[in-house]
């Protein structure tokens, strides 16, 4: 019990200075982390359900961690296909997983040193304990940004998606945008060459193009001395892009010219498996799925808001695909699926309760509008052939005036009864 | 006979057909044929809706031709989506309509009470002003320390009106008159006879006697602080005529006394509480049975005639009255209801029998520091030390009067409050736990499907008085309406209270709601709000601005 009298002296301590108030809020939350509070119930109810946000958040954190994992090991995949080597998907298997490590590890880090610094920080100021909301918000950010994103934009984001986007709205619960989209969307806007284009989506070149090579540092060199001693393959610098390798994502080329360009490069299964370039986290549909699944098994994410919004992209991508007047807009509505960030944008940004409409009847609407628009924007919109950020931004921004015709509507029927 | 609602169908049936002409001129080659089908199916479908959904109409209006009473039966071509899924209503309703309420959750609990009756050493009871919501801190006192009262003798008066006589549970002699903060009165304090000697009164005739006269009978006698006025929760005005009258014959709180054992044997004095309850409305008295168990509710309740008896079948609160009057005949804003509790009709029914204030109780001891849970017979206001200190487990417990859920802390020096028929003891939980909210040590009651719960349905838990996390903003949504069978967005409501937005709080139905019926989601609740505190301070406010 040593470790619990350690936390509790530093509980009743005061803290007087900024400093003090920083780290005792820092300490708190490692604290409530290790051993839940031995709070009990005062007035009302004298029994709680064993469900707090921790094991909320922690849910979607489980859910998210197969993404994350095959999303690492990707990175070192196209990375070594960029280049001709180890084409099949587990042939040099350390060295794909060391590189894709060694490039997420920095992201996540920089993610979590920042975002949780000013949370920490705000908790203080406004004493009261560091609320969960960035474990979520953490590694959600992580999976959707492109591997080399340089770490500065990045903490930039970050700062700014956690400090505008929730701060200034007071906090876990009360903001009105999606926290992770918010990061995203500052890349896009701000640095938009770092985050669209064919050159981002594969790490470890300084351009996409034939005859570039990759230059490994030190870090990279550190784990050929481990590999050489086993006897393994190692990292050698001086590679170079191969002929034809263009990096371009399956969306990129369907907006080139239709899913025959996409299927002249990528092949469905391979699409539907996630060995493609993209974003960190969204290329393995099936696991994705899985993540969908659990959430909804546990009653976390809301399965209205998932349906509707496939329903949403269904139809829209039906509509689409009737008018037919670009290349794209001719992509089976059902392939849409298979491409981009759909899935994991419908399965783990739209179903944020916070952000969200909270109406049943409301989450339909909302889901239904993000499946609808997202292909709207993902088709019709010429720049960036992706729509699923804009759109969910766009609806959260809407969930409230949603919600509130539900409301109204609830009242209305309650005064007509009178 | 186009409506509203039916001419958006056709609005937006009729739109559905022109996009898919556009589509189908405008498309070319083999690919979006698959669209078109699935546009034509679906414009297919929804002309079959559109016609299902007039005949629909035109049962309903037909029904109400017929005047029908469409709430209690289903008057639809289709079966209502409860009755496809809620089971078969049981033997014994014999055909009439059960409100099959699907939202809820019962909470099984360790320790319910075991029928056998143990008599009570109980010695000091105690009538609380604090009880009666609307009553003034300090009422004028009748008795002084050291005075004989008889049972139903007045102890106080409201100085507000005076008409409401405040009356002893038994006869003895007055002991202490306690006082709380600011010389408010808390207790009074009787030291019981041995044997109960009783003030009789004159009781009037109930086939000839005019609602005024019941209602002063009521009032001097001391029953009509067994009544109970929604929306508030307050203690009735002698001159408002409640719309209806509601009784719940069961209830579906943990480890709730059962109200049939309680009645047992009180048939008439029940059927005599209701002939007279229905001469004080100008609606009808309402009870509601209980559907949900194996065997039939007690013939007590089934036999009652004079009264509308409405099936409820559903988890917890389904045995709440304020849900039940939601689904039999809602509140609205200028209306006044009563509720009367089963004990409360009974001493009023024997009150119409004897002229005597019977103030007789079961109690139901239950929870898991009980060593033997059962009921003990007494009287309103019992002190609690008498009736379980010889049965009460050692160790750091915490005990309520009532249930777990919207009960009272009260410790073994205080009183039962005057419509209390339970006291629960279960376990104090300051404990820290090594990742409690990761991995529970103990299995601990939960609504959420993170915990494997819903695989042992049977289970009676041990719960602890622990949070199990600290309190957050509201993050999770339709937690609450999953939870509550009433079409109230509880959530946006708990909103508009904190916001002070009269207008919201009373047009998202505030006044249908009381503590009791927000406690299980408040129990549920991730983010650990005070439900019921928010409500009552709603309540409170809309009460002020009358």
């Amino acid at each position: 019990m040593g470790l619990i009298n350690f936390f509790e002296k530093i509980e009743h301590k005061e803290a007087k200075t900024t400093r003090g108030k920083i780290g005792k809020t820092a300490v708190d939350a490692v604290f409530t982390f290790l051993y839940s509070p031995k709070s009990t119930t005062a007035g009302g109810v004298h029994i709680r359900d064993g469900i707090d946000l921790k094991r909320t958040m922690f849910q979607v954190m489980i859910a998210l961690q197969l993404c994350l994992a095959f999303g690492t090991y990707n990175i070192g995949h196209q990375h070594f296909v960029a280049m001709g080597q180890y084409l099949g998907f587990i042939e040099g298997f350390h060295l794909k997983l060391i590189h894709g490590v060694i490039k997420i590890l920095p992201i996540f880090l920089v993610v979590h040193l920042v975002g949780l610094g000013i949370e920490i920080f705000f908790a203080a100021k406004k004493g009261h304990s560091v609320e969960e909301g960035f474990l979520v918000s953490g590694p959600l950010i992580t999976l959707i940004m492109p591997p080399d994103i340089p770490l500065w934009i990045l903490a930039l984001a970050v700062a700014f998606a956690v400090i505008i986007g929730k701060e200034a709205f007071g906090g876990t619960g009360m903001n009105i945008w999606n926290v992770a989209l918010l990061a995203r969307v500052f890349v896009f806007f701000a640095y938009p060459t770092t985050i669209s284009g064919d050159n981002v989506w594969v790490s470890g070149f300084e351009e996409i193009a034939a005859g570039v090579t990759t230059q490994y540092g030190w870090v990279h060199g550190s784990f050929n001395y481990l590999f050489g001693w086993i006897g393994l393959d190692q990292f050698n610098s001086g590679g170079a892009i191969i002929n034809g390798f263009t990096g371009a994502t399956p969306l990129a080329l369907a907006n080139q010219g239709g899913w025959d360009e996409v299927t002249s490069v990528y092949s469905s299964s391979q699409m539907w498996w996630g060995a493609i370039p993209g974003s960190i986290g969204e290329t393995c549909k099936p696991l994705i799925i899985i993540g969908m699944l659990f959430l909804i098994a546990r009653g976390i994410a809301s399965w209205r808001i998932i349906i509707g919004a496939l329903l949403g992209s269904f139809i829209m991508g039906m509509l689409l695909n009737a008018w037919g007047a670009t290349p794209f807009m001719t992509v089976p509505w059902y392939y849409h699926m298979w491409i981009g960030s759909m899935l994991f944008a419908i399965a783990f940004m739209a179903t944020d309760p916070v952000t969200a409409t909270s109406t049943n009847t409301g989450k339909w609407i909302y889901g239904f509008m993000i499946g609808f628009i997202g292909i709207i924007i993902r088709i019709i919109n010429p720049a960036y052939p992706e729509g699923w950020m804009l759109a969910i931004l766009f609806l959260n921004t809407f969930s409230a005036l949603i919600d509130h015709y539900v409301f109204e509507s609830n009242m209305k029927k309650r005064l007509a009864r009178a | 006979m186009i409506n509203r609602q039916n001419r958006y169908r056709i609005i937006s049936l009729f739109l559905l057909v022109l996009v898919a002409e556009i589509a189908s001129a405008q498309s070319s080659g083999a690919r979006p044929q698959i669209a078109i089908y699935i546009l034509g199916a679906a414009a297919l479908l929804l002309v079959v809706f559109g016609i299902l959904s007039i005949s629909e109409n035109l049962m309903q209006v037909e029904a109400k031709q017929l005047g029908s009473d469409t709430t209690k039966n289903n008057f639809s071509i289709t079966p209502k989506l409860s009755e496809l899924f809620a089971g078969p209503s049981p033997a014994y309703v014999a055909g009439q309509g059960v409100h099959k309420l699907t939202k809820g959750y019962n909470i099984n609990l360790l320790g319910s009470a075991s029928k056998e009756i143990k008599s009570s050493k109980a010695k000091t009871f105690a009538v609380k002003p604090t009880n009666f919501r609307g009553l003034s801190p300090i009422p004028r006192m009748l008795v002084a320390v050291g005075d004989e009262v008889k049972a139903g003798q007045a102890l106080f008066e409201d100085k507000k009106d005076n008409r409401v006589k405040y009356v002893s549970p038994v006869s003895g002699e007055i002991a202490e008159i306690r006082r709380g903060s600011k010389r408010s009165i808390s207790d009074v304090v009787v030291l019981a006879d041995r044997e109960n000697a009783y003030l009789t009164h004159d009781i009037p005739a109930l086939e000839t006697a005019t609602r005024e006269q019941i209602v002063e009978f009521l009032l001097a006698s001391g029953a009509w602080t067994l009544l109970n006025e929604r929306p508030y929760d307050v203690l009735p005005d002698p001159d408002v005529i409640p719309a209806n009258i509601f009784i719940s014959t069961f209830e579906t709180s943990p480890l709730a006394p059962d109200l049939g054992f309680i009645a047992k044997g009180k048939g008439a004095a029940i059927q005599k509480g209701i002939d007279a309850l229905s001469k004080l409305t100008s609606g009808d008295v309402y009870i509601s049975l209980d559907a949900s168990g194996e065997a039939a509710p007690a013939p007590e309740f089934t036999g009652i005639t004079g009264a509308r008896l409405h099936w409820f079948k559903g988890k917890h609160p389904a045995g709440n009255v304020g849900v039940q009057i939601h689904h039999i005949a809602p509140i609205n804003s200028t209306d006044k209801v009563w509720t009367v509790t089963v004990e409360s009709l009974i001493t009023i029914g024997e009150l119409f029998q004897s002229g005597q204030f019977n103030a007789e109780r079961l109690i139901a001891l239950s929870g898991s520091e009980f060593e033997h849970p059962c009921y003990v017979a007494t009287h309103q206001g019992a002190n609690i030390a008498d009736l379980i200190s010889d049965n009460i487990k050692d160790g750091n417990i915490r005990l309520i009067a009532g249930d777990v859920l919207s009960g009272k802390q009260v410790d073994k020096a205080d009183f039962l409050n005057h419509a209390d028929n339970q006291i629960t003891a279960i376990p104090e939980g300051d404990d820290y736990e090594l990742f409690g909210w990761l991995l529970p040590i103990k299995p601990r009651p939960s609504v959420s499907k993170t915990y494997p719960n819903f695989l042992f349905k049977n289970h009676e838990f041990e719960p602890t008085t622990n949070t199990h996390g600290e309190k957050r903003a509201f993050v999770m949504t339709g937690q609450y309406e999953a939870l509550l069978p009433m079409d109230i967005h509880l959530q946006q409501l708990m909103k508009a209270i904190l916001a002070n937005d009269y207008e919201r709080m009373e047009g998202l139905g505030i006044t249908e709601l009381s503590e009791e019926d927000v406690a299980l989601c408040e129990f549920a609740c991730t983010s650990k709000q005070p439900l019921q505190k928010i409500l009552r301070e709603g309540l409170e406010l809309m009460r002020e601005q009358g």
